[in-house]
């Protein structure tokens, strides 16, 4: 079936099998390898990307379904070599250790500051129940996602 | 994991949708939002011939007011749900079952009509639709009908749906004084116990998830109901307690029945 999405800007038209998931389209079609594919059963929220302005599983969505959308990914949140301030926040803070969870976490970030704006620690660990990091650091996490959403707001 | 080859269909309007499910039969599924379609395609558990997405159909994802009830389109996110300032004034309950359902990114997706189509028994939703004493909108190749909430869920997995029959809203009575409660199964975030109570006066109903293979209406509790929480000891009279290896028979019983007194105190 052929598909025409927007992702991070460029448009990709393509003639897939729609049993094809959205991360495995990003991943295997497009080599946008920066979304990861962690327990592939809508837990842990490693393939989280942003579809028409929501934070979603990619692993359980077909890319068919994302037919006509928008999306963003890891690769789209830099300007260039300018991190995005919540990257720069991960950076700064040590909001990651082995990385493998890193851009699901992002990109569920920038869900949680897009609808709260302040978002208080509890609120940070409540939008995170959908992402897991094996290395457990949800400390750091939290705290670079708090002082993302500061920078953003200044 | 990829599923089994299916051929894709995106429906325009529900007529199309239900022709294609009369032409399928079977081997046809609907799909809404996929969050309980598409993880079971992926396990192989359903390998449908034809998923028809009704996603886009027009109308079937708004809330409205109809005189004393809110009437959800079948294609509303739990997000969306959640969310909706209509709902949090005149259908709180629902609010709070919407909040407790997965996580951000399940909540975009996920829709009310998926989750009581699939009618898995640990879902959030079967408990406050039966306390409420919602009803399911059906479509067909017959017309549509209205499925009282205490006939609809059936089984596990099984609800009173014809095959070529699609939800297409939930109507639910306003309800001011209502509450969810829910004990989480810590991975899933399904419920391992989830109670809805909608007290009206002296009256109290109680929905009760996650405990039978079918959620069920807590009839003894709301019969022993005295304005106080001691009928949340008969939370399980009468009901086969289901086990697996989060909970077994008997500490599920005890969950019961301390959610119930919960939710009669909230």
């Amino acid at each position: 079936m052929q598909i025409s999405t927007t992702i991070n800007g460029k448009t990709y038209s393509h003639d897939i099998e729609p049993r094809i998931s959205l991360a495995h389209y990003l991943r295997e079609i497009l080599d946008l390898t920066g979304t990861h594919i962690g327990c592939d059963t809508s837990g842990c929220g490693a393939c989280t990307v942003n579809l028409n302005g929501m934070a979603v599983k990619s692993c359980t969505l077909l890319a068919v379904q994302a037919d006509g959308g928008e999306i963003t990914t890891i690769e789209g949140m830099a300007d260039g070599n300018t991190m995005h301030p919540i990257q720069e926040a991960f950076k700064e803070h040590h909001g990651l250790q082995c990385g493998f969870c890193t851009p699901g976490m992002v990109m569920t970030a920038a869900d949680i500051i897009k609808n709260n704006p302040n978002p208080t620690e509890e609120e940070i660990r409540h939008g995170l129940e959908g992402n897991f990091c094996r290395c457990t650091g949800y400390h750091n996490i939290v705290k670079s996602i708090q002082h993302a959403a500061e920078k953003l707001n200044s | 994991m990829i599923p089994a080859k299916f051929d894709y269909i995106k429906a325009s309007s529900v007529n199309e949708a239900i022709d294609l499910l009369d032409k399928h039969g079977f081997d046809a599924k609907i799909l809404s939002g996929g969050h309980s379609l598409i993880p079971a395609m992926k396990l192989r558990l359903n390998q449908p011939e034809v998923v028809i997405d009704i996603s886009a159909i027009p109308g079937m994802n708004t809330i409205t007011e109809d005189g004393d009830e809110i009437v959800i389109g079948a294609n509303c996110t739990h997000n969306e749900i959640l969310k909706s300032d209509l709902i949090n004034n005149e259908l709180n309950i629902l609010a709070q079952a919407a909040k407790t359902i997965g996580d951000i990114q399940v909540r975009n997706r996920g829709t009310i009509g998926g989750s009581l189509a699939h009618a898995d028994p640990s879902a959030d939703y079967p408990a406050t639709v039966l306390a409420c004493e919602a009803t399911i909108v059906a479509e067909g190749k017959n017309g549509s009908r209205t499925i009282a909430a205490a006939d609809f869920f059936q089984g596990i997995f099984t609800t009173a749906l014809e095959d070529e029959e699609i939800i297409t809203a939930i109507r639910f009575p306003k309800v001011a004084n209502g509450n969810y409660q829910k004990f989480y199964q810590s991975a899933s975030r399904f419920a391992v116990v989830g109670v809805a109570v909608v007290k009206n006066g002296d009256a109290v109903k109680v929905g009760v998830t996650g405990v039978a293979d079918t959620p069920y209406r807590a009839t003894a509790v709301e019969n022993a109901y005295d304005g106080t929480s001691s009928a949340a000891s008969h939370a399980v009279d009468g009901v086969e307690v289901m086990s697996d290896h989060f909970a077994d028979t008997e500490y599920r019983s005890h969950l019961a029945k301390v959610y119930v007194k919960k939710a009669l105190e909230a």
